[in-house]
């Protein structure tokens, strides 16, 4: 873009300016991204003639959603729904409640810096791990069934709960904090009157998100023994039921479908 | 609210006696499912196992140690695998995601038909978790890492898809207005004033859940979907327990590279 | 040039913006549309280019009746009437030379546009209207970085660049300070003499509308209330656009006019 305007003659092309200004970097970023999805995909080993034989196989799957079989032979789809429900609720309920704890802690406004460490790191180990691997050990450990499911569950409600807890506390507004301390509250009063307040309405509606996401985890836990109807799901996989897995899957997504409505009119009212 | 006359006397109480007894019946509600779930879950426990957990724990991890520091050679392939399962998936639930996005959005689709077959697709890749997509998917088209990259696309859909609408829903309207009424046509509108408004939205929500698969992708080979799941199931059933910890090791260090990534280019982006 | 008649909105809460409003507008005239919040000003300028579809009533620009326009004749037609927004309205993601460019959209087509290959002539314009308003050196700048009276500046070349007949104008001061407020002022009311533009603008500030105008129409509850000259603003005809007030300290002669620029 010369300038030029002293003669009155204006330039007469325009070209935007690229996102990324030094164009060595934009150009290692370019050519690093391709040669990367290049080895990516090489190394992928896409066998174009495994997913052609599979295209009947996905099509018997397809088929077998209609109609699917909520008839349940053996008596145990509606009890592994009902399974994760429970398991969903108690983990919901035992997470948060230690979730509290350490969310305080986490804060760091709040904690002094050794609790705080020792809080944040709970937190990141509970995070770091899906809940699934949770799950392995926690069967392990405790044999199968949805006591395992229950533990993992628990644990992975620590991460998410206590981490969000901690960070709404520490942007929770200093000024109302201090008045309240002004007041020559103790502690617990303090936390009572000037925290609670500020904290609960959102956390209210994350225990009913992490409810929903709870009960989602726990059609997944079942898969490696811990209980619920990931157990059920994946039974009738291997024996190649595909109907009954069919009508599985449709009650999940429906009773997600339907927990989501709930919590997102929860939150709305609590608000 | 409730300055209350009692015996002559005003008293101040934060509730009146109708709203105390409604909260008193949903705390004794919700205490009673809490039991009452307790209860289904206990009745199926092994109390024998519980008790023994503290016992096997210490065992466990008495074998844990020290990792076999040797079985990393075997463990760069699925790492890899791992990563390559999620960037993809990722690329291919983003190039599905804005589409259905700006299908679903009230404000760029009127049609309340296509409006709803966003919806529909948005809320069955959501219910889904990715472990049982691969299930599916690992029937489908065999064990493998392509079974992992599409189970991964398919869950990543409909969690980018909602975080992008609603941010299309969100946009500031009088920009769009501003270009509407230069005599921009239908696609111009949509380059000029929607576009440039959510695509740091579109970026963001993409290297979110790029991270978020990371994590996922480490566990789908426990059904057969390639990646690092593979070597940690058959370690699990092998009791090899010096590589179990070496691969716990290994997914923890992944993660937080990507965390650390993730963080990085959003704050480039954004 | 622009005649409404009978301009009747009545939005779907049922809620009557516009009473049958009927204007007659000669060309190269400018004028300031005043009233209270909520008398209709915004409504009656979006239903000139249909932002707002009007409920019955005509828009005849040029002797094109404009309500009854097909979508693309309305595009077409657009393209002869800029706007000025309150808020700027500028694309806030996009640079100064993208936004001011975005005013040639209807003439250029998608893919020209999707690639920002405007035609030459196009970016020679955007150069000299960008250094008419003093602001070619930020032509790369994100628009979000301009200040408000620099924003409001680079809304006026995006207009301007559509190389309108009428400029519609929705109150071009509201987030500006007053001696800002001035200058984008003085910068319309120079643009459309320079270029004999007609031009309709909304504006809430009576002193402004005096002194920058040359036709004021008083609007209260969708209905034409005062039509004449700045000067004729009495606090009799100010109390019949707003209401009951004490006017007398508002009113300024229209030849005091530009000695008393930092008097605010």
């Amino acid at each position: 873009m010369t300038d030029s305007s002293e003669t009155g003659s204006y330039p007469s092309s325009w070209k935007k300016a690229p996102f990324i200004k030094n164009s060595f970097v934009r150009w290692l970023i370019i050519v690093g991204g391709a040669i990367y999805l290049a080895a990516a995909l090489g190394t992928m080993n896409i066998d174009l003639e495994r997913v052609k034989e599979g295209l009947p196989r996905a099509q018997r799957f397809l088929d077998s959603f209609f109609p699917p079989n909520f008839s349940d032979n053996r008596g145990v789809l509606w009890e592994g729904i009902a399974e994760s429900i429970w398991m969903a609720i108690i983990s919901t309920v035992a997470g948060i409640a230690l979730s509290i704890p350490i969310g305080l802690g986490a804060a760091r406004n709040l904690a002094p810096a050794w609790v705080y460490l020792f809080c944040r790191g709970v937190i990141a180990a509970s995070r770091t791990f899906p809940e699934i691997i949770l799950a392995i050990f926690a069967v392990k450990l405790f044999g199968f069934g949805p006591f395992a499911g229950f533990i993992a569950l628990s644990l992975g409600t620590i991460g998410f709960y206590a981490k969000l807890l901690a960070e709404d506390i520490e942007n929770s507004s200093a000024s109302q904090a201090e008045a309240v301390k002004a007041t020559g509250a103790n502690w617990f009063q303090w936390i009572n009157y000037s925290i609670q307040p500020q904290v609960m309405p959102r956390m209210i509606g994350l225990s009913i998100y992490r409810l929903d996401i709870n009960f989602r985890e726990s059609a997944v836990v079942g898969i490696v023994g811990g209980g619920g109807i990931g157990a059920t799901l994946n039974t009738s996989f291997s024996r190649y039921e595909f109907d009954t897995a069919a009508a599985i899957l449709i009650i999940i997504i429906l009773i997600v479908m339907s927990m989501e409505y709930t919590s997102s009119f929860f939150r709305k009212w609590v608000q | 609210m409730p300055a209350i006359t009692n015996n002559g006397i005003e008293t101040w109480r934060l509730r009146t006696s109708k709203e105390q007894w409604i909260r008193w019946v949903c705390w004794l509600i919700g205490l009673a499912v809490i039991m009452y779930a307790w209860q289904m879950i206990s009745e199926k426990t092994v109390w024998f196992f519980v008790t023994d957990a503290p016992t096997q724990a210490a065992d466990i991890g008495s074998r844990m140690v020290p990792p076999k520091w040797s079985y990393m050679d075997k463990l760069w392939k699925p790492v890899w695998d791992t990563i390559n399962i999620a960037t993809i998936g990722t690329i291919i639930a983003m190039v599905i995601a804005v589409p259905v996005a700006f299908a679903t959005a009230r404000n760029t689709t009127p049609n309340i038909v296509v409006r709803t077959i966003g919806l529909f697709i948005i809320v069955s890749s959501r219910s889904v978790n990715s472990l049982i997509w691969a299930l599916i998917l690992v029937f489908i088209l065999g064990p493998g890492v392509l079974a992992g990259t599409i189970a991964i696309g398919l869950r990543s859909i409909g969690f980018c898809a909602k975080l992008i609408y609603e941010s299309i829903e969100e946009i500031d309207h009088t920009q769009v207005e501003a270009i509407e009424a230069t005599g921009a046509s239908g696609p111009q509108k949509m380059i000029f004033g929607i576009l440039p408004q959510v695509l740091p939205t579109i970026a963001g929500v993409g290297i979110y859940r790029w991270d978020i698969n990371i994590r996922e992708s480490t566990i789908l080979g426990l059904v057969g979907a390639g990646g690092i799941g593979l070597q940690l199931n058959g370690s699990l059933n092998t009791l090899a327990w010096t590589q179990v910890s070496l691969i716990l090791i290994v997914i923890l260090i992944t993660v937080f590279i990507s965390e650390w990534v993730s963080a990085k280019v959003r704050g480039a982006i954004i | 040039m622009l005649q409404l008649a009978e301009l009747t909105k009545k939005y779907n809460t049922g809620e009557l913006a516009l009473k049958g409003v009927t204007l007659e507008i000669p060309k190269g005239q400018v004028l300031a549309l005043i009233g209270p919040s909520g008398a209709g000003k915004s409504t009656l300028i979006r239903c000139v280019n249909r932002l707002v579809q009007p409920t019955s009533g005509s828009v005849v620009l040029k002797g094109t009746e404009l309500t009854k326009l097909s979508s693309s004749a309305l595009r077409k037609a657009r393209r002869r009437m800029g706007m000025i927004f309150q808020e700027y309205a500028l694309v806030e993601r996009l640079t100064v030379m993208e936004n001011v460019l975005s005013g040639r959209l209807g003439y250029v087509g998608f893919w020209r546009s999707y690639f920002r290959k405007f035609p030459r002539a196009d970016i020679q314009e955007a150069y000299r209207l960008l250094d008419r308003v003093g602001l070619k050196h930020m032509a790369d700048k994100r628009a979000d970085e301009l200040s408000g009276g620099q924003r409001q500046r680079v809304g006026i070349c995006r207009a301007l660049i559509q190389n309108p007949d009428l400029l519609l104008v929705d109150e071009p001061t509201a987030s500006l300070d007053p001696k800002t407020s001035r200058q984008i002022m003085r910068l319309i009311q120079e643009l459309c003499s320079e270029r004999g533009l007609t031009a309709i603008i909304n504006i809430h500030d009576v002193f402004l509308a005096q002194m920058f105008s040359q036709r004021v129409v008083g609007l209260e509850l969708g209905s034409v209330v005062y039509d004449g000259k700045p000067d004729g603003l009495t606090p009799e005809v100010l109390t019949r656009i707003y209401g009951e007030e004490d006017w007398s300290a508002t009113i300024k002669s229209t030849d005091e006019d530009d000695d008393d620029e930092e008097e605010f």
